[in-house]
């Protein structure tokens, strides 16, 4: 078969001498007797690709197996949520940020409920503040085991993707147990958080204190001490300082490059400077330094989730403020999170004025006072930040989210011109872009 | 978009009057309709509806006083007068209103100036306050703005910057010549809100397609959506709904 004779994948003269379409086939085929003069490929890589993290889409010039140009397309994942908080209420916001960055969805609710808070001027209580923490560092342990899994996957490491999703599914069944959802947890409220710790919450959670080292270590038998992930990390997505600094690249990127910049030491929020723990840091600049910093960051988010779960004293998970406070409590059925028996019985069986508060604050919601504020949260791609608001209503004028991935995303090209093409897929799997949270 | 209902802002276009406010009107996003329940009371807004119009007072407190004197120092009085429309202090941060023609000299004194050290341009937004009441909503005001978040990571702060356009002349310099991050936050804000960043090396969509028409996130562009029907019942798409104000 000849390049003509394929409708998808012909050839036609342009300025610059001829150009092919190439779908696939064999090269003899599709170039004929042309295979001559010079070899400067465009691939087209993604958006749906296995190697490119999701529907992201690479526009790669080759010259052999050389990158000389690297551009990144996004997009495809845009679903306007941004948009759509505008059109609901200050509550029903959390529902919808939380879909964003999908591997780290209590860091985008905790961002946002930040950010409403500071508008509206209140503090949570001290035990809603704990369990934000809590839940927090579990997902950021769940979220690197992706980066893991995912990156390894697309290096070849197979096996490094089963056991990554077989760890993360603990989390995650711990943050099922807590938030009734594996992920998308409208967990975290303005005010608080929906429900306290259901019982034995706690005790799964120690359980699982207890079997996490010794399965993280297995990473560092299976992928640390292996010549080949070594030699694929290795000096692989090289960016420094300098270079993140002008990229705005933040995160284990950043920390990779040896500096020791974490929003939780830096401007700590919810009482994270009560915490003990380390900033990792690694010296290599690269795609290997950036591993085992997130490796490193594991250990630390275990460390913290001990200690949180240590100072958790009773007390009351969502503000006292009733005209702020979400009414009713959820209870956790055999089926999930839903209403609590309970409080529907008060509400509609002895009490008008509950009925009527009730009514008020879930179809017509709290106002904000006017303003705007923006709160950073070190998310476990960098620096989250939540740009919010308010006109004086009962919904936000304004959410912007500066989503670390989106910014990081924009370091690949400064990553991957003039290195192999396949060191592009290591280069973008060490910055662990979500494009949920790129596109939003 | 449902109506933003009645609104009557105090006009303080005039100057920085103290704030005397106003009170909207139908809480269901309706006026005229005979509700009763109640819902539809007064509520107090603020004269500029989102945006503040005043101007905090010297001394700002903490380290704002400190970033506001360098920075006057480093480009000079005359340029600081000229360039700063109004510093707000609200919740902790601060807030310059620039004028768009000094903007790439007040951001470069910023990032270079060894007080002042803002290393990091953190996220660059856009806000469309069309209909948010006050004087911003009348014809010629500039609803379009820019926001800038900066961040010192040496002195460990945070200053925000804003700049308001026209629709009519959503011009603005771009600063991805000083914060090449600005790159792809510049794109999206043009993408959503129709502000041209002069001078940016390839101003074009980012997450909309190429050949989009309308500028998504800007107030007078619909939410879009199409009825769900349910049991017989239809629900209309959100921003067609009754709602809250």
């Amino acid at each position: 078969m000849t390049a003509t004779q394929d409708p998808y994948a012909g050839s036609r003269e342009t300025t610059e001498g001829r150009v092919y379409t190439v779908t696939g086939g064999d090269w003899d085929q599709t170039f004929g007797s042309d295979l001559t003069g010079e070899e400067r490929l465009v691939v087209n890589m993604g958006p749906q690709h296995p190697s490119t993290h999701g529907v992201l889409r690479l526009v790669l010039d080759l010259e052999g197996e050389t990158v000389t140009k690297a551009r990144v397309v996004i997009g495809y994942l845009h679903t306007g949520i941004e948009k759509n908080t505008e059109y609901r209420t200050w509550t029903q916001g959390t529902t919808f940020v939380t879909r964003m960055d999908y591997l780290s969805p209590l860091f985008n609710e905790a961002g946002y409920c930040m950010a409403v808070e500071k508008l509206l001027g209140i503090e949570v209580p001290q035990r809603a503040q704990t369990i934000r923490v809590l839940v927090m560092e579990i997902n950021r342990i769940a979220s690197h085991l992706v980066c893991l899994a995912t990156g390894g996957m697309e290096l070849g490491a197979l096996t490094g993707m089963t056991n990554g999703f077989r760890e993360r599914e603990m989390c995650l069944d711990l943050l099922e147990e807590i938030t009734g959802l594996r992920m998308n947890h409208a967990y975290i409220r303005p005010g608080g958080v929906a429900q306290d710790l259901p019982p034995g919450a706690e005790q799964s959670i120690r359980e699982w204190l207890r079997v996490m080292p010794g399965q993280l270590a297995g990473y560092h038998q299976m992928l640390t001490a292996q010549p080949i992930w070594q030699r694929r990390l290795k000096d692989v997505g090289y960016l420094d300082v300098t270079g993140c600094l002008a990229l705005g690249v933040t995160g284990p990127p950043l920390r990779a490059t040896g500096l020791a910049w974490d929003l939780r030491k830096i401007e700590p929020y919810l009482g994270y400077e009560t915490y003990d723990f380390e900033v990792p840091t690694a010296d290599t600049s690269d795609a290997w330094g950036r591993f085992l910093v997130r490796m490193a960051e594991m250990h630390e988010s275990l460390r913290i989730v001990e200690q949180a779960l240590d100072r958790l004293e009773p007390g009351p998970v969502m503000v006292e403020d009733r005209k702020i406070a979400w009414p009713a409590q959820l209870s956790l059925g055999a089926d999930g999170m839903g209403n609590s028996l309970d409080h529907v019985r008060h509400i509609m069986g002895t009490s008008m004025e509950a009925l009527i508060h009730h009514f008020k604050l879930v179809t017509e919601g709290f106002r904000v006072p006017a303003g705007q504020v923006y709160v950073p949260v070190e998310s476990p791609r960098g620096e989250l930040g939540y740009h919010v608001v308010s006109d004086g209503s009962t919904r936000p004028w304004r959410v912007h989210v500066r989503d670390p991935s989106f910014v990081n995303l924009q370091a690949t090209a400064a990553m991957s011109e003039g290195g192999m093409i396949a060191d592009v897929i290591a280069a973008i799997a060490s910055l662990d872009p979500v494009m949920g949270g790129v596109d939003r | 978009m449902t109506g933003p209902g009645d609104r009557s802002g105090a006009d303080a276009s005039q100057g920085v009057a103290a704030p005397s406010g106003g009170f909207r009107k139908g809480a269901f996003g309706v006026s005229g309709s005979g509700d009763t329940s109640g819902f539809g009371g007064l509520v107090r807004v603020e004269p500029g509806g989102a945006v503040a119009l005043h101007s905090t007072e010297r001394p700002y407190g903490g380290w704002f006083d400190e970033v506001t004197d360098a920075l006057a120092e480093a480009v000079g009085e005359a340029t600081y007068a000229a360039a700063v429309q109004r510093v707000l202090v609200d919740r902790g941060e601060i807030t310059y209103f620039v004028a768009r023609e000094h903007l790439l000299t007040l951001v470069r004194a910023l990032r270079d100036d060894d007080a002042l050290r803002f290393e990091l341009c953190s996220s660059v937004s856009g806000v469309d306050y069309e209909g948010s009441g006050g004087p911003v909503t009348t014809p010629g005001r500039p609803r379009l703005h820019v926001v800038y978040h900066l961040t010192s990571m040496t002195y460990r702060r945070r200053i925000r910057l804003e700049v308001a356009v026209t629709v009519e002349d959503p011009h603005v310099p771009s600063v991805s010549g000083i914060y090449p991050t600005a790159d792809w936050h510049e794109r999206e804000t043009y993408d959503m809100f129709g502000i041209v960043f002069d001078g940016h090396p390839a101003l074009t969509r980012i997450l909309m397609p190429d050949d989009w028409d309308g500028y998504p996130q800007r107030k007078d562009y619909p939410l879009g959506g199409v009825p769900v029907e349910y049991h017989g019942a239809t629900i209309p798409p959100p921003d067609t709904r009754r709602s809250y104000r």
